[in-house]
């Protein structure tokens, strides 16, 4: 028994790739496609049930690109806002948030991860105050070739992932990667009605 | 824990008994400990990883854009998606200034027999094609790599002529898994063009008044 453990827990050890954390349980609908999702460069909208929005993205492939901070840096210019170097480094090893941008720094500096996730409220994007569509532009401009993944609840309103869409037409991305379960569905020649 | 070893009183030799127990090792903790990380690597793997659905939108329409192509009549099918994962569709254009020619809405689901169903009859010289060109690669008929097979099977789609031309219209009540489940029909039938647009007003009037 202790062998076959060690084994397991070799194995475990491993393969393991954690399970990112996420700011609200999203469950995705399932489609056909195997397309795997690219672990780099990669930006991810994330919309729950309730049409919430959270934003993702990655450091890239290259340790020395801190594409997160850099981003942050560029956004805190937008905003008129300052972080130290300090939240600079613990937020690019963050992961996905969703808050007004006045509430980040607090969010980065929380001390009890069970008060995080009150913090995530959900980023602003009507149109006084579109903050996802600066995020996204400014992404943009970090990343030059980052793709952009829409991660949505298989509950939530159309209209509220088409205003993301939209969002994201208007800053010329048209291409999307809709991130689904796999389901497979097999057809074939026999099942083409008479 | 560990093992406790009684002292056998009254008996000689007890130290040598004793010598004999001390070759084995309690292993208990160890295992738990095994056990508990195994558990532990087990609950945060992530072992699928999350696949994608690639889905390319037509660009935003520019007003002074006027050599759009013209798509005939008879080949476009429009879906409407509402609430209650409702499907329905209709083929041709609802003219608004023809409000006596407005096509009637036949309601469908996303069922096999529903809108699977007629999306093949209408596809099925499509469909045939690229059927019997992927039977092929698996029987060993052909063999060619994936890129020339995916090339291929795209170049198919592109010279497609028959099959339909689907453009998805979503109310504001349809979910976002219909839309998702729609797009998917569509790679499923192998459907060569669709696009996701907006409802017209008029096809949110007939939306109201079709079959519930």
């Amino acid at each position: 028994m202790v062998d076959l453990f060690s084994l397991l827990l070799t194995f475990f050890m491993l393969t393991t790739s954690f399970r990112p954390q996420e700011a609200a349980p999203i469950e995705t609908p399932s489609s056909v496609s195997e397309k795997q999702a690219p672990d780099n460069d990669i930006m991810t909208i994330f919309i729950d049930k309730d049409g919430r929005v959270f934003f993702n993205i990655d450091n890239g492939k290259d340790t020395s690109t801190h594409f997160r901070e850099k981003l942050l840096q560029k956004m805190a210019e937008q905003y008129k806002l300052t972080f130290t170097p300090k939240e600079l480094d613990k937020f690019s090893k963050m992961s996905s948030f969703g808050m007004p941008i006045k509430n980040l720094k607090a969010w980065i500096n929380v001390k009890d991860p069970k008060d995080r996730d009150k913090l995530q409220e959900g980023i602003p994007t009507d149109s006084t105050d579109n903050q996802l569509a600066w995020w996204v532009r400014m992404a943009r401009l970090t990343n030059l070739g980052a793709e952009v993944a829409i991660k949505g609840d298989a509950d939530t309103k159309y209209t509220d992932v088409k205003k993301i869409m939209d969002l994201l037409q208007e800053n010329k991305v048209n291409k999307f990667n809709l991130v689904t379960n796999l389901l497979r569905e097999e057809i074939s020649l026999k099942d083409i009605p008479k | 824990m560990g093992e406790i070893i009684v002292e056998e009183k009254g008996k000689k030799g007890g130290k040598r008994k004793a010598k004999k127990h001390s070759t084995r090792i309690d292993m208990t903790p160890m295992v738990d400990l095994m056990c508990l990380l195994i558990t532990f690597f087990m609950l945060t793997t992530a072992f699928s990883k999350p696949k994608v659905m690639v889905i390319t939108m037509p660009e935003k329409d520019t007003p002074e854009d006027k050599n759009r192509p013209e798509i005939p009549k008879n080949r476009t099918l429009n879906i409407l998606l509402t609430e209650g994962h409702k499907v329905y569709y209709y083929i041709g254009i609802a003219d608004p200034k023809k409000p006596a020619e407005l096509p009637q809405l036949i309601k469908t689901d996303f069922s096999k027999d529903g809108i699977r169903k007629f999306l093949l009859i209408k596809n099925k010289d499509l469909f045939t094609k690229i059927a019997e060109y992927r039977d092929n690669r698996v029987t060993g008929k052909t063999e060619v790599a994936d890129t020339t097979a995916d090339n291929a099977i795209k170049k198919m789609k592109k010279d497609d002529q028959k099959g339909p031309i689907v453009l998805i219209k979503a109310d504001e009540n349809a979910k976002y898994k219909d839309m998702v489940d729609i797009i998917d029909e569509m790679a499923i039938c192998n459907i060569a063009s669709y696009a996701v647009v907006d409802p017209s007003p008029t096809e949110l009037e007939m939306l109201k008044n079709a079959p519930k």
